[in-house]
């Protein structure tokens, strides 16, 4: 079903943590909030469910404005973020609650339950209490115990930040696959941008209690729509400059920014992986010192120091890393191949794109 | 010295429980087991246990049910005076049975407002049942709440607030979530209650009256065996309480340990 948020907001005492929020969540979606913790992701999924009243605003499921309906009349699943399972009851009587207080009848619901247990990998634990399983089969208990009742809409609350990180991983990618399979319109929340990124089919950006950004992962990830998207997501550099002569000058970098006047002050922001680095001096026109390496797994990073002192962090994949024969302290040359002009409180930002160099020829922005 | 000190935890417990204990059997047999039985056996004996046993049941059933929505409310809800109310729980430790015993007096007296009111109902609140349990109340009262505070707060809200998205209504949410999270809590409690509701004798003494057959409690009675040197009868009834307090231990022991061991 389709959730609508409409100038949602919600004040605790003189604190606003949620700040005319609108977004709609289509049906069949799995949608992701992000934000840091405080910035009223969860607010709103508990105010979805019913679990906190609005201030102001209207929530409608499937049309239908369900402000007034408390959570046990919405038909929605929320899991949370610490399993809260039944302590006192079986993993089958934790999963069946729900259809037993629907008064499902027996044969039905010890149905549903097994088939369900059996979707989630459990069938073998039903008899068990959740303090015998680990923290993987708890939440899975938690999302079986969710869905059980055929909720319109799943909402999860930090679904992941209670386990260690392989289960983790484990559990995103099961999610997704739980997600294609029973298609049920989801909202999850996290504080992690890239479990943001990898599970969702569109990212809500939230920062202090406003919606900043909606859109896909690669959206928000290559157009973040202000600059605390673009700090908050994936790593940056971000320099400060002033134009001048249509140029934002940041020591020897020059930025091309003809957009804007002369004498305006501008944040540039580039990915690592759009600075490139070179142990020949001769390579890039720019001038820097390698002060660190640190090794990713799948890639390495590198710290530089450029002549003017500021540091800039680049990204490579092992085999042009290993090309390269770096070593800490040495001097090297780079260039930076894409930038973009950061939007500030209330601007819209620009997407500058200078002249592709790249891999033959110097380039200097 | 680690042998000395538990010598002397040995001897401190001797001098304290064990040795009186001991002696208080030895005496309520002195003159034996048919003179045990006698004595307990009297009209005013069984009198005074089954008005004990009464006030006890009356006062556990008003403690539990207040008890637990007093905690529910102080755990779960956010009002003016929530500070204040807290705070006053512990006031019935702090004041004599005595003095609480006198404030009922005070407060029933046939002078005052409430107690011409109930004067003019022709309802017997001092010397009487309603104003013995009102001081057995008074000073059981925190036992419950204070056992169930804590325990609501560790348990959390999340289990309740998953009840709830699950469809149950807020009756529901209390008998299949709340209440058996904290079963072993409120049976801690309970047990509390009771043995501190059997044992009360100061609020009790004052608001009663001690009228024989009347409103004699078996502690008051063991206190007027006492007074008229019917040893082995304050002995005798001494030790049949002794042997329930003894009882309410165990099932507090086992209770106090189900309970911290979060009941899984």
């Amino acid at each position: 079903m389709k959730i609508e948020i409409r100038h949602l907001s919600k004040r605790f005492g003189t604190v606003e943590a949620v700040s005319d929020v609108s977004f709609a969540v289509e049906e069949g979606e799995l949608l992701g909030l992000l934000g840091p913790s405080g910035s009223g992701k969860t607010t709103v999924l508990r105010i979805i469910a019913g679990l906190e009243t609005p201030s102001t605003g209207d929530i409608l499921i499937d049309s239908v404005r369900v402000n007034d309906l408390p959570a046990q009349r919405r038909n929605i699943g929320f899991v949370f973020q610490h399993y809260a399972l039944f302590k006192h009851l079986t993993v089958f009587h934790n999963v069946a609650f729900g259809l037993k207080i629907k008064k499902w009848r027996r044969a039905e619901m010890a149905q549903r339950v097994s088939d369900l247990l059996r979707l989630m990998g459990l069938e073998a634990l039903a008899d068990r209490y959740p303090h015998q399983l680990s923290g993987g089969q708890r939440q899975r208990v938690a999302i079986a115990r969710a869905l059980a009742p055929k909720p319109s809409v799943l909402l999860l609350d930090e679904p992941f930040g209670a386990v260690d990180a392989k289960v983790r991983q484990e559990l995103r990618e099961w999610l997704i696959r739980l997600h294609d399979d029973l298609n049920v319109t989801s909202l999850f929340v996290t504080h992690d941008q890239e479990e943001a990124m990898e599970v969702s089919d569109r990212i809500i950006v939230f920062a202090k209690g406003h919606l900043e950004q909606v859109g896909s992962p690669a959206d928000v990830y290559e157009e973040p729509a202000t600059e605390f998207v673009a700090r908050f997501i994936g790593s940056m550099n971000i320099l400060e400059a002033k134009v001048t002569n249509g140029k934002a000058k940041v020591g020897s970098m020059e930025f091309p920014v003809s957009e804007f006047p002369d004498g305006q002050q501008v944040q540039v922001g580039f990915r690592p992986y759009y600075v490139k680095v070179s142990e020949d001096p001769a390579r890039f026109r720019q001038q820097a010192r390698l002060r660190h390496v640190y090794f990713l797994g799948v890639a390495y990073r590198l710290e530089i120091e450029t002549d003017d002192g500021v540091i800039l962090r680049s990204r490579m994949n092992k085999e042009e890393y290993r090309q390269c024969k770096f070593e800490v302290g040495q001097p090297v040359s780079y260039a930076i191949t894409h930038f973009r002009i950061l939007p500030q409180e209330g601007k819209p930002g620009a997407f500058l794109q200078p002249p592709q160099p790249p891999e033959s020829g110097p380039f200097t922005p | 010295m680690r042998k000395l000190l538990i010598a002397i935890v040995w001897l401190y417990f001797g001098i304290l429980l064990i040795g009186p204990l001991a002696y208080l059997c030895r005496q309520a047999m002195s003159d034996g087991v048919a003179a045990f039985w006698g004595e307990i056996t009297r009209p005013e004996a069984v009198h005074g246990f089954k008005l004990t046993t009464e006030i006890t049941v009356i006062v556990l059933v008003l403690n539990l049910i207040f008890g637990t929505v007093t905690a529910l409310v102080l755990a779960r809800q956010q009002f003016k005076g929530r500070t204040l109310l807290s705070g006053l729980i512990d006031l019935p430790f702090a004041v004599s049975p005595v003095i609480a015993g006198f404030m009922l007096v005070l407060l029933f007296g046939p002078e005052t407002l409430l107690g011409m009111f109930f004067g003019a109902l022709d309802i017997k609140v001092l010397f009487a049942m309603p104003a013995m349990v009102l001081a057995t109340l008074f000073v059981t009262f925190p036992f419950v709440v204070r056992e169930l505070t804590p325990v609501l707060q560790t348990l959390g809200k999340a289990g309740e607030e998953s009840a709830r998205t699950l469809g149950a209504n807020e009756w529901q949410v209390f008998l299949k979530v709340t209440l058996p999270a904290v079963r072993w809590g409120l049976v801690y409690g309970a047990t509390l209650t009771i043995a501190r509701a059997i044992g009360e004798f100061g609020a009790v003494l004052v608001v009663s009256g001690n009228v024989l057959l009347l409103t004699q409690t078996a502690t008051l009675h063991i206190y007027q065996s006492y007074v008229d040197f019917n040893y082995v009868g304050a002995y005798a009834v001494a030790m049949v309480l002794i042997v329930v307090s003894f009882a309410i231990l165990t099932v507090l022991e086992v209770a106090r340990v189900r309970a911290t061991a979060g009941d899984s």
